[in-house]
Protein backbone atom coordinates (compact mmCIF):
# COMPACT_ATOMS: atom_id res chain seq x y z
CA UNK A 1 0.00 0.00 0.00
CA UNK A 2 1.80 3.31 -0.98
CA UNK A 3 -0.83 5.80 0.45
CA UNK A 4 -0.19 7.81 3.55
CA UNK A 5 -3.33 6.95 4.81
CA UNK A 6 -2.68 8.74 8.09
CA UNK A 7 -1.91 12.05 5.68
CA UNK A 8 -5.25 10.85 4.06
CA UNK A 9 -7.47 10.30 7.12
CA UNK A 10 -5.78 13.93 8.70
CA UNK A 11 -7.69 15.81 5.79
CA UNK A 12 -11.09 14.62 5.80
CA UNK A 13 -12.00 16.63 9.03
CA UNK A 14 -15.50 14.32 9.55
CA UNK A 15 -13.60 10.82 10.23
CA UNK A 16 -11.87 12.61 12.97
CA UNK A 17 -14.79 13.09 15.52
CA UNK A 18 -16.50 10.45 18.03
CA UNK A 19 -20.19 9.31 17.00
CA UNK A 20 -21.86 8.54 20.25
CA UNK A 21 -18.84 8.34 22.04
CA UNK A 22 -16.79 6.20 19.58
CA UNK A 23 -14.61 6.44 16.90
CA UNK A 24 -16.20 7.23 13.85
CA UNK A 25 -16.38 3.80 10.95
CA UNK A 26 -17.56 5.49 7.41
CA UNK A 27 -18.24 2.85 5.64
CA UNK A 28 -21.04 4.24 3.58
CA UNK A 29 -19.07 5.88 0.66
CA UNK A 30 -21.42 4.33 -2.14
CA UNK A 31 -24.23 6.71 -0.58
CA UNK A 32 -22.09 9.61 -0.58
CA UNK A 33 -18.13 10.32 0.02
CA UNK A 34 -16.89 12.43 2.57
CA UNK A 35 -14.88 15.74 1.82
CA UNK A 36 -11.57 16.79 1.99
CA UNK A 37 -10.71 20.27 4.04
CA UNK A 38 -8.95 21.05 0.55
CA UNK A 39 -12.14 21.26 -0.95
CA UNK A 40 -14.00 23.00 1.34
CA UNK A 41 -11.48 25.19 1.83
CA UNK A 42 -11.80 26.10 -2.09
CA UNK A 43 -15.68 26.33 -1.72
CA UNK A 44 -14.99 28.30 1.51
CA UNK A 45 -12.61 30.90 0.01
CA UNK A 46 -14.55 31.09 -3.32
CA UNK A 47 -17.92 32.37 -1.29
CA UNK A 48 -15.64 34.46 0.59
CA UNK A 49 -13.42 36.37 -2.34
CA UNK A 50 -14.99 35.05 -5.67
CA UNK A 51 -18.14 34.71 -5.54
CA UNK A 52 -20.11 35.98 -8.55
CA UNK A 53 -22.89 34.62 -10.85
CA UNK A 54 -21.50 33.30 -14.26
CA UNK A 55 -21.69 33.99 -17.77
CA UNK A 56 -23.97 37.67 -17.75
CA UNK A 57 -21.71 40.14 -15.75
CA UNK A 58 -19.36 42.26 -17.17
CA UNK A 59 -17.46 43.13 -13.99
CA UNK A 60 -14.45 41.84 -12.72
CA UNK A 61 -15.58 38.76 -10.23
CA UNK A 62 -18.41 37.35 -12.35
CA UNK A 63 -15.29 36.87 -15.24
CA UNK A 64 -12.80 34.79 -12.91
CA UNK A 65 -16.15 33.02 -11.79
CA UNK A 66 -16.94 32.42 -15.40
CA UNK A 67 -13.27 31.42 -15.85
CA UNK A 68 -13.06 28.74 -13.05
CA UNK A 69 -16.51 27.40 -13.80
CA UNK A 70 -15.22 26.84 -17.38
CA UNK A 71 -11.70 25.96 -16.30
CA UNK A 72 -13.71 22.84 -14.19
CA UNK A 73 -15.22 22.00 -17.58
CA UNK A 74 -11.74 21.39 -18.96
CA UNK A 75 -10.28 19.89 -16.45
CA UNK A 76 -13.25 17.36 -16.25
CA UNK A 77 -12.55 16.97 -19.95
CA UNK A 78 -8.94 15.91 -19.60
CA UNK A 79 -9.66 13.49 -16.36
CA UNK A 80 -12.39 11.48 -17.87
CA UNK A 81 -10.64 11.92 -21.64
CA UNK A 82 -13.49 13.41 -23.95
CA UNK A 83 -12.19 14.65 -27.16
CA UNK A 84 -14.54 18.07 -26.63
CA UNK A 85 -14.90 20.06 -23.99
CA UNK A 86 -18.48 21.05 -24.98
CA UNK A 87 -19.34 17.10 -24.79
CA UNK A 88 -18.96 18.33 -20.86
CA UNK A 89 -22.13 19.13 -19.31
CA UNK A 90 -23.21 20.14 -16.30
CA UNK A 91 -26.14 18.65 -14.24
CA UNK A 92 -27.32 18.13 -10.87
CA UNK A 93 -25.85 14.38 -10.24
CA UNK A 94 -25.84 11.28 -12.15
CA UNK A 95 -30.02 11.01 -11.64
CA UNK A 96 -30.02 14.52 -13.52
CA UNK A 97 -28.00 13.11 -16.39
CA UNK A 98 -29.81 10.43 -16.71
CA UNK A 99 -33.35 11.99 -17.14
CA UNK A 100 -31.45 14.35 -19.32
CA UNK A 101 -30.73 11.53 -21.60
CA UNK A 102 -33.68 9.77 -21.43
CA UNK A 103 -36.17 12.89 -22.19
CA UNK A 104 -33.66 14.80 -25.08
CA UNK A 105 -32.27 11.76 -26.70
CA UNK A 106 -35.63 9.83 -26.22
CA UNK A 107 -37.45 13.04 -28.07
CA UNK A 108 -35.09 12.89 -30.63
CA UNK A 109 -34.81 8.85 -31.39
CA UNK A 110 -37.32 6.86 -29.88
CA UNK A 111 -40.77 6.61 -31.03
CA UNK A 112 -43.43 4.00 -30.57
CA UNK A 113 -42.90 0.28 -30.76
CA UNK A 114 -39.00 1.06 -30.57
CA UNK A 115 -36.55 -0.95 -27.48
CA UNK A 116 -34.59 0.57 -24.53
CA UNK A 117 -32.03 -2.10 -22.92
CA UNK A 118 -30.97 -1.71 -19.00
CA UNK A 119 -29.70 -4.06 -17.04
CA UNK A 120 -31.34 -5.83 -14.16
CA UNK A 121 -28.97 -4.03 -11.77
CA UNK A 122 -29.62 -1.06 -12.41
CA UNK A 123 -30.06 1.74 -9.77
CA UNK A 124 -33.63 2.84 -10.03
CA UNK A 125 -32.13 6.13 -11.11
CA UNK A 126 -31.21 3.80 -14.16
CA UNK A 127 -34.39 2.34 -14.24
CA UNK A 128 -37.58 4.60 -13.60
CA UNK A 129 -36.14 7.59 -16.31
CA UNK A 130 -35.91 4.97 -18.88
CA UNK A 131 -39.51 3.58 -18.25
CA UNK A 132 -40.79 7.18 -18.07
CA UNK A 133 -39.47 7.68 -21.83
CA UNK A 134 -41.22 4.36 -22.26
CA UNK A 135 -44.60 5.18 -21.22
CA UNK A 136 -44.07 9.02 -23.14
CA UNK A 137 -43.29 7.08 -26.43
CA UNK A 138 -45.41 3.53 -26.53
CA UNK A 139 -41.66 1.33 -26.41
CA UNK A 140 -40.33 -1.48 -24.57
CA UNK A 141 -38.13 -1.88 -22.10
CA UNK A 142 -35.83 -4.60 -22.12
CA UNK A 143 -33.57 -6.05 -19.02
CA UNK A 144 -30.31 -8.08 -18.89
CA UNK A 145 -30.12 -10.27 -16.65
CA UNK A 146 -27.81 -11.17 -14.72
CA UNK A 147 -26.75 -14.28 -12.14
CA UNK A 148 -26.40 -15.35 -8.72
CA UNK A 149 -22.79 -14.34 -8.27
CA UNK A 150 -23.96 -10.90 -9.21
CA UNK A 151 -22.30 -11.09 -12.65
CA UNK A 152 -24.62 -10.20 -16.17
CA UNK A 153 -25.11 -12.90 -18.23
CA UNK A 154 -23.28 -11.65 -21.34
CA UNK A 155 -24.37 -14.26 -23.38
CA UNK A 156 -28.10 -12.99 -23.24
CA UNK A 157 -27.34 -10.10 -24.71
CA UNK A 158 -26.74 -10.29 -28.42
CA UNK A 159 -30.56 -11.73 -28.71
CA UNK A 160 -31.75 -8.65 -27.10
CA UNK A 161 -30.74 -6.46 -29.98
CA UNK A 162 -32.74 -5.61 -32.75
CA UNK A 163 -33.34 -3.08 -35.38
CA UNK A 164 -35.79 -0.96 -32.82
CA UNK A 165 -33.22 -1.05 -30.20
CA UNK A 166 -32.51 2.69 -29.62
CA UNK A 167 -30.19 3.07 -26.27
CA UNK A 168 -28.94 0.52 -24.05
CA UNK A 169 -28.58 2.00 -20.51
CA UNK A 170 -26.44 -0.06 -17.77
CA UNK A 171 -24.09 0.85 -14.48
CA UNK A 172 -20.29 0.16 -14.64
CA UNK A 173 -20.27 -0.87 -11.02
CA UNK A 174 -23.45 -2.28 -8.98
CA UNK A 175 -24.01 -0.51 -6.42
CA UNK A 176 -25.68 -3.14 -4.24
CA UNK A 177 -23.57 -5.73 -5.10
CA UNK A 178 -20.30 -4.34 -6.57
CA UNK A 179 -20.12 -6.00 -9.50
CA UNK A 180 -17.55 -3.93 -12.10
CA UNK A 181 -19.51 -4.93 -15.69
CA UNK A 182 -17.56 -5.55 -18.22
CA UNK A 183 -18.61 -2.45 -20.44
CA UNK A 184 -15.99 -2.04 -23.02
CA UNK A 185 -17.19 -5.10 -24.41
CA UNK A 186 -20.77 -4.21 -23.64
CA UNK A 187 -20.18 -0.74 -25.68
CA UNK A 188 -18.51 -3.13 -28.34
CA UNK A 189 -21.05 -5.31 -29.30
CA UNK A 190 -23.81 -2.69 -28.49
CA UNK A 191 -22.25 -0.84 -31.54
CA UNK A 192 -22.24 -3.32 -33.63
CA UNK A 193 -26.08 -3.20 -33.73
CA UNK A 194 -25.77 0.22 -33.89
CA UNK A 195 -26.91 0.97 -30.50
CA UNK A 196 -25.40 3.74 -28.61
CA UNK A 197 -24.92 3.09 -24.72
CA UNK A 198 -25.16 5.09 -21.84
CA UNK A 199 -22.70 4.35 -18.63
CA UNK A 200 -24.20 5.14 -15.37
CA UNK A 201 -20.71 6.08 -13.41
CA UNK A 202 -21.91 7.02 -10.20
CA UNK A 203 -19.81 4.04 -8.43
CA UNK A 204 -16.79 4.20 -10.55
CA UNK A 205 -16.08 7.76 -11.65
CA UNK A 206 -14.38 7.38 -7.71
CA UNK A 207 -12.75 4.36 -8.05
CA UNK A 208 -11.81 3.64 -11.82
CA UNK A 209 -9.91 5.30 -14.21
CA UNK A 210 -12.28 6.63 -16.64
CA UNK A 211 -11.34 7.26 -20.57
CA UNK A 212 -14.59 7.68 -22.49
CA UNK A 213 -12.87 7.86 -25.60
CA UNK A 214 -11.15 4.39 -24.91
CA UNK A 215 -14.77 3.13 -23.76
CA UNK A 216 -16.50 4.63 -26.83
CA UNK A 217 -19.77 5.13 -24.35
CA UNK A 218 -22.02 7.27 -26.18
CA UNK A 219 -23.12 9.20 -22.81
CA UNK A 220 -21.15 8.90 -19.42
CA UNK A 221 -23.07 10.52 -15.66
CA UNK A 222 -21.30 10.63 -12.74
CA UNK A 223 -21.92 12.43 -9.36
CA UNK A 224 -19.97 15.12 -7.54
CA UNK A 225 -20.97 14.46 -4.44
CA UNK A 226 -19.64 10.72 -4.91
CA UNK A 227 -16.18 11.91 -6.14
CA UNK A 228 -15.50 14.04 -2.61
CA UNK A 229 -17.02 16.96 -4.33
CA UNK A 230 -20.46 18.70 -3.02
CA UNK A 231 -23.76 17.59 -3.33
CA UNK A 232 -25.84 18.86 -6.39
CA UNK A 233 -23.31 18.51 -9.35
CA UNK A 234 -23.08 15.74 -11.68
CA UNK A 235 -21.84 15.51 -15.07
CA UNK A 236 -22.92 14.14 -18.23
CA UNK A 237 -20.51 13.31 -21.06
CA UNK A 238 -22.18 12.99 -24.40
CA UNK A 239 -20.64 12.36 -27.81
CA UNK A 240 -20.63 15.86 -29.63
CA UNK A 241 -22.93 14.24 -32.66
CA UNK A 242 -25.94 13.47 -30.57
CA UNK A 243 -25.68 16.71 -28.29
CA UNK A 244 -25.69 18.49 -31.84
CA UNK A 245 -29.19 16.93 -32.52
CA UNK A 246 -30.58 16.67 -29.17
CA UNK A 247 -33.55 19.15 -27.85
CA UNK A 248 -33.06 20.71 -24.70
CA UNK A 249 -34.47 19.12 -21.49
CA UNK A 250 -35.12 22.46 -19.72
CA UNK A 251 -35.55 25.81 -21.30
CA UNK A 252 -34.51 29.01 -19.73
CA UNK A 253 -32.07 31.77 -19.37
CA UNK A 254 -28.09 30.96 -19.81
CA UNK A 255 -29.07 28.21 -22.78
CA UNK A 256 -31.09 30.72 -25.38
CA UNK A 257 -29.23 32.22 -28.46
CA UNK A 258 -32.30 34.68 -29.56
CA UNK A 259 -35.74 35.12 -27.61
CA UNK A 260 -38.56 36.62 -28.93
CA UNK A 261 -42.22 35.35 -28.71
CA UNK A 262 -42.55 34.24 -31.94
CA UNK A 263 -39.26 31.91 -32.02
CA UNK A 264 -36.41 31.71 -29.86
CA UNK A 265 -33.48 30.13 -30.85
CA UNK A 266 -31.15 28.38 -28.89
CA UNK A 267 -26.79 27.95 -27.73
CA UNK A 268 -25.20 24.97 -28.84
CA UNK A 269 -23.82 22.78 -26.68
CA UNK A 270 -23.24 22.11 -23.43
CA UNK A 271 -25.13 25.53 -23.10
CA UNK A 272 -28.03 24.59 -24.43
CA UNK A 273 -28.35 22.05 -21.80
CA UNK A 274 -27.71 23.90 -18.81
CA UNK A 275 -30.64 26.46 -18.31
CA UNK A 276 -30.36 28.50 -15.57
CA UNK A 277 -27.28 29.35 -12.83
CA UNK A 278 -26.05 26.70 -13.09
CA UNK A 279 -24.42 25.10 -9.49
CA UNK A 280 -21.00 26.40 -10.43
CA UNK A 281 -19.70 26.21 -6.80
CA UNK A 282 -20.65 22.59 -6.82
CA UNK A 283 -18.56 22.51 -10.18
CA UNK A 284 -15.41 24.53 -8.69
CA UNK A 285 -15.53 22.18 -5.70
CA UNK A 286 -15.69 19.18 -8.42
CA UNK A 287 -12.48 20.62 -9.97
CA UNK A 288 -11.05 20.89 -6.56
CA UNK A 289 -11.50 17.10 -6.20
CA UNK A 290 -10.47 16.17 -8.82
CA UNK A 291 -7.06 18.13 -8.06
CA UNK A 292 -7.17 15.87 -4.70
CA UNK A 293 -7.49 13.05 -6.44
CA UNK A 294 -5.11 13.61 -9.31
CA UNK A 295 -2.14 14.58 -6.67
CA UNK A 296 -3.03 10.68 -4.57
CA UNK A 297 -2.85 9.08 -7.77
CA UNK A 298 -6.01 7.14 -9.11
CA UNK A 299 -3.93 4.10 -9.88
CA UNK A 300 -2.61 4.17 -6.06
CA UNK A 301 -6.55 4.85 -4.96
CA UNK A 302 -7.79 1.67 -7.05
CA UNK A 303 -4.93 -0.38 -5.62
CA UNK A 304 -5.27 0.16 -1.97
CA UNK A 305 -8.91 -0.36 -2.19
CA UNK A 306 -8.56 -3.08 -3.93
CA UNK A 307 -6.28 -4.43 -0.81
CA UNK A 308 -8.81 -3.09 1.24
CA UNK A 309 -11.67 -5.28 -0.52
CA UNK A 310 -9.69 -8.68 -0.27
CA UNK A 311 -9.21 -8.23 3.70
CA UNK A 312 -12.35 -6.93 4.48
CA UNK A 313 -13.71 -9.75 2.09
CA UNK A 314 -11.85 -12.37 3.79
CA UNK A 315 -12.38 -11.19 7.31
CA UNK A 316 -16.46 -11.66 7.23
CA UNK A 317 -16.46 -14.62 5.47
CA UNK A 318 -14.75 -16.08 8.11
CA UNK A 319 -17.60 -14.84 10.56
CA UNK A 320 -20.15 -18.01 10.44
CA UNK A 321 -23.42 -17.39 9.10
CA UNK A 322 -22.43 -14.32 7.28
CA UNK A 323 -23.17 -14.59 3.56
CA UNK A 324 -21.89 -11.89 0.68
CA UNK A 325 -24.31 -11.09 -1.74
CA UNK A 326 -22.63 -10.28 -4.99
CA UNK A 327 -19.17 -11.93 -5.79
CA UNK A 328 -18.51 -11.73 -9.03
CA UNK A 329 -14.85 -12.09 -10.14
CA UNK A 330 -14.30 -8.31 -10.72
CA UNK A 331 -15.40 -6.15 -8.17
CA UNK A 332 -15.53 -2.25 -6.29
CA UNK A 333 -15.09 -1.90 -2.92
CA UNK A 334 -18.48 -2.72 -1.97
CA UNK A 335 -19.48 -5.08 -0.08
CA UNK A 336 -23.33 -6.71 0.59
CA UNK A 337 -23.81 -9.00 3.54
CA UNK A 338 -26.49 -10.55 6.14
CA UNK A 339 -26.37 -12.54 8.74
CA UNK A 340 -28.54 -15.44 9.15
CA UNK A 341 -31.77 -14.72 10.78
CA UNK A 342 -30.84 -11.38 11.65
CA UNK A 343 -32.94 -8.51 9.96
CA UNK A 344 -30.50 -6.32 7.76
CA UNK A 345 -32.04 -3.00 9.73
CA UNK A 346 -31.16 -4.94 13.18
CA UNK A 347 -27.93 -4.90 12.32
CA UNK A 348 -27.33 -1.51 11.01
CA UNK A 349 -29.44 -0.33 13.79
CA UNK A 350 -26.95 -1.69 16.15
CA UNK A 351 -23.85 -0.85 14.17
CA UNK A 352 -24.70 2.33 14.53
CA UNK A 353 -24.68 2.89 17.73
CA UNK A 354 -21.09 1.32 17.69
CA UNK A 355 -20.08 4.36 15.58
CA UNK A 356 -19.92 2.56 12.38
CA UNK A 357 -22.08 3.68 9.36
CA UNK A 358 -23.21 1.30 7.00
CA UNK A 359 -26.43 1.42 4.75
CA UNK A 360 -28.86 -1.16 4.59
CA UNK A 361 -32.13 -2.05 3.21
CA UNK A 362 -32.38 -2.62 -0.83
CA UNK A 363 -30.04 0.25 -1.96
CA UNK A 364 -32.41 1.77 -4.28
CA UNK A 365 -31.98 -1.89 -6.22
CA UNK A 366 -35.17 -3.48 -5.13
CA UNK A 367 -34.97 -5.89 -8.70
CA UNK A 368 -31.47 -7.06 -7.27
CA UNK A 369 -33.18 -7.58 -3.89
CA UNK A 370 -35.99 -10.05 -5.77
CA UNK A 371 -33.25 -11.67 -7.70
CA UNK A 372 -31.24 -12.39 -5.00
CA UNK A 373 -34.70 -13.35 -3.12
CA UNK A 374 -33.84 -11.24 -0.22
CA UNK A 375 -35.59 -8.06 1.46
CA UNK A 376 -32.37 -6.22 1.91
CA UNK A 377 -29.01 -6.33 2.50
CA UNK A 378 -26.29 -4.57 4.95
CA UNK A 379 -23.98 -2.57 2.79
CA UNK A 380 -20.53 -1.43 3.43
CA UNK A 381 -18.83 0.74 0.66
CA UNK A 382 -15.55 1.76 1.12
CA UNK A 383 -12.67 4.61 0.32
CA UNK A 384 -9.15 5.29 0.01
CA UNK A 385 -9.50 6.86 3.91
CA UNK A 386 -11.31 3.72 5.23
CA UNK A 387 -8.19 1.03 6.91
CA UNK A 388 -7.88 -2.48 7.70
CA UNK A 389 -8.45 -0.87 11.35
CA UNK A 390 -11.80 0.30 9.79
CA UNK A 391 -12.83 -3.39 8.93
CA UNK A 392 -11.68 -5.08 11.89
CA UNK A 393 -14.12 -2.52 13.70
CA UNK A 394 -17.08 -3.77 11.14
CA UNK A 395 -16.16 -7.36 11.97
CA UNK A 396 -15.94 -6.90 15.67
CA UNK A 397 -19.61 -5.14 15.48
CA UNK A 398 -20.62 -8.07 13.19
CA UNK A 399 -19.45 -10.50 15.69
CA UNK A 400 -20.93 -8.49 18.55
CA UNK A 401 -24.85 -8.49 16.39
CA UNK A 402 -24.69 -11.82 15.94
CA UNK A 403 -24.05 -12.47 20.22
CA UNK A 404 -27.23 -10.07 20.56
CA UNK A 405 -29.39 -12.23 18.83
CA UNK A 406 -28.26 -16.30 20.31
CA UNK B 1 -52.23 1.38 34.65
CA UNK B 2 -53.47 4.57 32.82
CA UNK B 3 -51.61 6.23 29.79
CA UNK B 4 -49.64 8.21 31.91
CA UNK B 5 -48.36 5.24 34.78
CA UNK B 6 -47.54 2.77 31.84
CA UNK B 7 -45.43 5.18 29.94
CA UNK B 8 -43.44 6.16 33.34
CA UNK B 9 -43.39 2.50 34.10
CA UNK B 10 -41.19 2.20 30.71
CA UNK B 11 -39.13 5.04 31.13
CA UNK B 12 -38.11 3.52 34.42
CA UNK B 13 -37.34 0.47 33.05
CA UNK B 14 -34.89 1.99 30.55
CA UNK B 15 -33.26 4.46 32.93
CA UNK B 16 -31.38 1.48 34.27
CA UNK B 17 -29.44 1.20 30.33
CA UNK B 18 -26.14 3.38 30.54
CA UNK B 19 -25.64 2.01 27.23
CA UNK B 20 -27.22 1.79 23.88
CA UNK B 21 -26.84 -1.77 23.34
CA UNK B 22 -28.33 -2.99 26.20
CA UNK B 23 -31.68 -0.58 25.11
CA UNK B 24 -31.51 -2.60 22.11
CA UNK B 25 -30.71 -5.82 23.72
CA UNK B 26 -33.98 -5.35 25.88
CA UNK B 27 -35.79 -4.47 22.52
CA UNK B 28 -34.27 -7.18 20.95
CA UNK B 29 -35.60 -9.14 24.26
CA UNK B 30 -38.94 -7.42 24.20
CA UNK B 31 -39.52 -7.87 20.48
CA UNK B 32 -39.02 -11.56 20.83
CA UNK B 33 -41.33 -12.05 23.93
CA UNK B 34 -44.29 -10.01 21.56
CA UNK B 35 -46.67 -12.65 20.25
CA UNK B 36 -46.65 -12.80 16.86
CA UNK B 37 -49.73 -11.19 14.73
CA UNK B 38 -52.23 -13.88 13.58
CA UNK B 39 -50.60 -15.24 9.62
CA UNK B 40 -53.85 -13.83 8.17
CA UNK B 41 -52.63 -10.32 9.19
CA UNK B 42 -49.12 -10.46 7.48
CA UNK B 43 -51.05 -9.21 4.35
CA UNK B 44 -50.34 -6.91 2.42
CA UNK B 45 -53.96 -5.18 3.59
CA UNK B 46 -52.23 -4.52 7.26
CA UNK B 47 -49.18 -3.81 5.99
CA UNK B 48 -47.15 -0.47 7.14
CA UNK B 49 -44.19 -0.29 4.44
CA UNK B 50 -41.17 1.30 5.78
CA UNK B 51 -38.46 0.76 2.78
CA UNK B 52 -35.90 -0.87 5.88
CA UNK B 53 -38.31 -3.07 7.96
CA UNK B 54 -42.14 -4.13 7.88
CA UNK B 55 -44.95 -3.63 9.75
CA UNK B 56 -48.56 -5.08 10.13
CA UNK B 57 -50.77 -4.00 12.24
CA UNK B 58 -54.44 -5.01 12.93
CA UNK B 59 -57.13 -3.69 15.99
CA UNK B 60 -60.14 -5.40 17.16
CA UNK B 61 -62.40 -3.60 19.33
CA UNK B 62 -63.01 -5.53 22.73
CA UNK B 63 -65.80 -4.31 24.77
CA UNK B 64 -64.95 -0.99 25.15
CA UNK B 65 -61.43 -0.74 24.37
CA UNK B 66 -59.70 -1.33 20.90
CA UNK B 67 -57.34 -4.13 21.13
CA UNK B 68 -54.47 -4.20 18.57
CA UNK B 69 -52.20 -7.14 17.34
CA UNK B 70 -48.84 -5.91 15.21
CA UNK B 71 -45.78 -7.54 13.90
CA UNK B 72 -42.31 -6.53 12.10
CA UNK B 73 -39.69 -8.55 10.24
CA UNK B 74 -36.94 -6.56 12.40
CA UNK B 75 -36.09 -7.67 15.93
CA UNK B 76 -35.88 -4.08 17.15
CA UNK B 77 -38.40 -2.32 15.21
CA UNK B 78 -40.73 -5.20 17.02
CA UNK B 79 -39.37 -4.59 20.18
CA UNK B 80 -41.09 -0.83 19.58
CA UNK B 81 -43.77 -1.87 18.63
CA UNK B 82 -44.39 -3.99 21.43
CA UNK B 83 -43.77 -0.87 23.75
CA UNK B 84 -46.32 0.72 21.35
CA UNK B 85 -48.72 -1.93 22.20
CA UNK B 86 -48.13 -2.39 26.03
CA UNK B 87 -48.90 1.85 25.80
CA UNK B 88 -52.37 1.70 23.63
CA UNK B 89 -53.67 -2.03 23.10
CA UNK B 90 -56.51 -2.42 25.52
CA UNK B 91 -57.60 1.65 26.05
CA UNK B 92 -61.28 3.58 24.78
CA UNK B 93 -60.61 4.65 21.33
CA UNK B 94 -60.72 8.64 22.34
CA UNK B 95 -57.71 7.62 25.05
CA UNK B 96 -55.97 6.05 21.65
CA UNK B 97 -56.47 9.38 19.61
CA UNK B 98 -55.46 11.71 22.03
CA UNK B 99 -52.67 9.57 23.39
CA UNK B 100 -49.00 12.17 24.13
CA UNK B 101 -46.53 9.47 23.87
CA UNK B 102 -43.96 11.00 25.61
CA UNK B 103 -42.39 7.88 26.35
CA UNK B 104 -40.59 8.08 23.27
CA UNK B 105 -38.59 11.19 23.19
CA UNK B 106 -37.40 9.55 27.17
CA UNK B 107 -36.38 6.83 26.31
CA UNK B 108 -34.26 7.84 23.62
CA UNK B 109 -35.84 6.26 20.84
CA UNK B 110 -37.26 9.50 19.15
CA UNK B 111 -34.99 9.18 16.29
CA UNK B 112 -36.45 5.73 15.75
CA UNK B 113 -39.76 7.31 15.03
CA UNK B 114 -38.41 10.03 13.33
CA UNK B 115 -39.92 10.71 9.40
CA UNK B 116 -36.47 10.06 8.35
CA UNK B 117 -36.69 6.49 9.38
CA UNK B 118 -38.33 4.40 7.11
CA UNK B 119 -38.55 1.54 9.39
CA UNK B 120 -42.82 1.99 9.25
CA UNK B 121 -42.85 3.07 13.16
CA UNK B 122 -44.15 6.40 12.60
CA UNK B 123 -46.81 5.30 10.18
CA UNK B 124 -47.85 3.08 12.98
CA UNK B 125 -48.42 5.41 15.29
CA UNK B 126 -50.74 6.98 12.91
CA UNK B 127 -52.31 3.92 12.06
CA UNK B 128 -52.90 3.14 15.89
CA UNK B 129 -53.87 6.46 15.98
CA UNK B 130 -56.15 5.94 13.28
CA UNK B 131 -58.26 3.22 14.72
CA UNK B 132 -58.68 5.22 17.68
CA UNK B 133 -60.43 7.56 15.66
CA UNK B 134 -62.32 5.39 13.32
CA UNK B 135 -64.13 3.27 16.02
CA UNK B 136 -64.57 6.81 18.63
CA UNK B 137 -66.77 7.77 15.35
CA UNK B 138 -68.30 4.35 15.15
CA UNK B 139 -69.31 4.54 18.96
CA UNK B 140 -70.56 7.86 18.85
CA UNK B 141 -72.64 8.05 15.46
Amino acid sequence: MSLDINKIRADFPILNQKIYGKDYIYLDNGATTQKPQQVIDVVSHFYQHSNSNIHRGVHYLSEQATLAYEGVRKKIQTFIHAEHEHEIIFTKGTTDSINLVAFSFGERYVKEGDEVIISAMEHHSNIVPWQMLCERKNAKLKVIPFDKSGELELDKIDALFTKKTRILAITHISNSMGTINPIKEIIRKAHQANVPVLIDGAQSIQHLKIDVQDLDCDFFAFSGHKIYAETGIGVLYAKEKYLNEMPPYQGGGDMVDKVSFEKTTYLGAPFKFEAGTPNYVGAISLGSAIDYLLEIGLENIAEYESELLKYATEKLLAIEELTIYGTAKKKSAIISFLIKNIHHYDTGMILDKMGIAVRTGTHCTQPVMDVLCVTGTVRASFAFYNTKNDVDKLVEGVLRVKKMFD
Amino acid sequence: MNLKEVQDQIVEEFEVFEEWLDKYEYLIELGNSLEPIDIKYRTNEYLINGCQSKVWVNAEMTGENVVFFADSDAIITKGIVALLIRVLSNRKPDEIMNADLYFIDKIGLTQNLSPTRSNGLLAMVKQMKMYGMAYHAKLNK
